[in-house]
């Protein structure tokens, strides 16, 4: 190859190696500010569990032992349980705090439970729940002296 | 947290949504797979006139790669950072056509270019597995004890008699059979999230501030032993192993995250402070650091023993401003120019311009972690995210600062770049993570109920009455 040839190649890469750099930063430049939508948008409603997930998971959330015994819910990603009357599932439980925990959807449909820094605890199988801890229909949920458990 | 997850800096009542971009990724994913390409299409061209005749199998098997990787980040995180993987990708093809022509310089030719896509291609396996087993990230939150304990037990691992093998003086292998490795790569994600499981429940407490002296809040007493079991860590992994980058990175790192935890400045002040503490002792009482502060200042005192940094130097400045061009340089002149100077040979064929693209295409990727760090509104995820970008960005400042004799020379990875399996993997292991959380930070939401910080004080309010059930 003519020496002219290789230089023109050289220089060629280089610009190629640059100008991938600047497509980089005029993404990262697009990339700066998402779009504002209201917070009802349906857009922003979660993906639809897959169905085979949907037949088999847990869709209620029952309280099994307690003064609220039988009450039930649907589930719901940031289901709160506690004693106020504004939470998701009011529970009558002297011992429970007002908004002691909350249930979170994880990415693949399975479901979590958070304790929201309450005094007494949140238990599942008796076991302090320090970070969000998946929760199946086997697991029993204790918070104050009310039990609850997933059902399908 | 007090900001719902999507929605940071927003009013109440709207989210801010960001868009998915896997069509940007894509054209991105293109053009990187070209550069690479185009490198290794240039050494044939440079050297032989002509393009290597196996070039349809080169060119599908680095697109198919990396096709593949995008395709699984189009399934499992739709909404994650379009810009990472294409950069990793462009450094991977870079680091993998200079290996090839370095591969070409003795006779017969060697073949570590093919090993090192194997690697690659292990690597882009396990980035693939983790996307597909690590649902959410905060799940890495539960044990950071144990997981400090497995990464110090890592780090120290190639000191077990029978186990541990030295080469090039740092004692940082292991091999068991046929099979070599290096556990301070694993260490670095292991002791990451070790750190980041850890700073979350401390950051508070190791955030109260004693007295004040010279302007600088200094931290109490008692919340110094942290700190100060990471540094004798690292001064063991120094004083036994020999290995001055790993140990300075992991130190580094651990002063990082306190610091990004805190928010106290005292706390890097203080990291410099005990480093250059070690650092001096390293000088005076052994001889490996002596070794290499002396060929960073004075290279030409001794020039057998500085051999390699005096060669690099020659490259870079017979490189000059454009390079001699892909093929056309004498990187093989310095050894190790495959694994650590590989950035000298890519300063020698590329010249200035091309070895300042590549430190830019570093700084891009660690400033994309730092953004998904800001992004993300879970305190470990934030922590996560700031403490692996922070390990790129001290490994590329170590290594490509040691080889243009900015810093003394540490013997770290040029990541995705230098030959060697252990830290390919690993790498894109970090990559993986890192795509995780940002899938989780950007992926549109409704915005939760505003009840975490109502909730802390009606809790403390109302509990008065309640009693510790036994």
């Amino acid at each position: 190859m003519s020496a002219v040839l290789v230089t023109a190649l050289r220089v060629a890469f280089l610009a190629l190696l640059w100008f991938f750099i600047l497509l980089a930063a005029n993404v990262v430049r697009t990339d700066m500010f998402g779009r504002t939508v209201a917070a009802g948008s349906p857009e922003l409603a979660p993906p639809p569990p897959q169905r085979k997930r949907r037949r088999s998971g847990p869709t209620t959330l029952v309280v099994t032992e307690g003064r609220s015994s039988d009450t039930q819910v649907d589930l719901a990603d940031g289901l709160i349980i506690g004693r106020a009357r504004d939470a998701g599932l009011t529970i009558d439980d002297d011992y429970a705090s007002t908004h002691p925990a909350r249930l979170i959807q994880s990415v693949g449909g399975g479901w979590q439970i958070e304790d929201l820094t309450s005094t007494n605890g949140t238990y599942v199988n008796e076991v302090r729940v320090i970070a969000p801890t998946t929760v199946t229909l086997k697991d029993d949920i204790r918070i104050g002296r009310t039990h609850l458990r997933l059902e399908k | 947290m007090t900001a719902s997850r999507a929605g940071v800096g927003a009013p109440d009542d709207t989210v801010v949504v960001y868009r998915k971009r896997r069509n940007v990724e894509l054209f991105m994913d293109l053009v990187a797979v070209s550069i690479g390409l185009g490198g290794w299409a240039l050494i044939g061209l440079d050297q032989n006139g002509t393009i290597p005749g196996d070039w349809p199998w080169v060119v599908g098997l680095w697109t198919g790669m990396a096709l593949a990787v995008h395709i699984a980040i189009r399934i499992r995180l739709p909404y994650a950072d379009p810009l990472l993987l294409p950069l990793v990708l462009t450094v991977n093809g870079l680091g993998l056509a200079m290996i090839h022509r370095i591969d070409l310089i003795p006779d017969p030719v060697f073949h570590d270019a093919t090993t090192q896509l194997v690697w690659t291609g292990l690597g882009m396996a396990l980035f693939i597995a983790t996307l597909f087993v690590l649902n959410d990230p905060r799940e890495l939150q539960r044990f950071p004890y144990l997981l400090f304990l497995a990464g110090l037990a890592l780090l120290l691992l190639p000191l077990v008699p029978g186990l541990g093998t030295t080469s090039g003086g740092s004692t940082i292998w292991i091999h068991l059979g046929p099979f070599s490795f290096q556990p301070a790569e694993a260490a670095k994600v292991v002791l990451t999230i070790a750190f980041a499981g850890y700073l979350v429940d401390h950051s508070e407490v190791l955030s109260k501030v004693g007295r004040r002296v010279l302007g600088l809040q200094l931290p109490r007493v008692r919340d110094l032993g942290p700190i100060v079991v990471m540094w004798l860590a690292s001064l063991a992994v120094l004083v036994f192993e020999n290995d001055l980058g790993t140990s300075m990175l992991f130190f580094g790192l651990f002063v990082m995250m306190l610091y990004v935890a805190t928010e106290l400045p005292v706390w890097p002040v203080l990291g410099a402070l005990l480093m250059t503490l070690g650092a001096w002792a390293g000088y005076a009482f052994t001889y490996h650091v002596k070794v290499r502060v002396d060929a960073w200042l004075h290279p030409f005192n001794n020039v057998d023993q500085n051999y390699q940094i005096i060669q690099a130097e020659y490259g870079l400045a017979w490189g000059g401003l454009t390079g001699r061009g892909w093929g056309l340089g004498r990187p093989g002149l310095t050894p190790l120019a495959k694994s650590d100077f590989i950035s000298a040979a890519i300063g020698e064929e590329l010249g200035v311009i091309g070895l300042m693209a590549v430190v830019m295409l570093y700084a891009l990727i660690v400033s994309r972690g730092l953004r998904i760090s800001l992004t993300t509104d879970d305190p470990f995820e934030k922590l996560l995210a700031a403490g692996l970008s922070f390990v790129f960005a001290l490994q590329v400042f170590a290594i490509i600062g040691g080889v243009t004799r900015l810093l003394p020379l540490t013997g770290l990875t040029t990541p995705f770049m230098s030959q060697g399996g252990s830290s390919m993997v690993i790498n894109w292991m970090i990559i993986a993570i890192l795509l995780v959380v940002s899938h989780q930070a950007r992926r549109p939401r409704r915005p939760e109920a505003p009840v975490t910080q109502r909730g802390f004080v009606a809790d403390f309010a109302s509990d008065d009455t309640a009693v510790i059930l036994p």
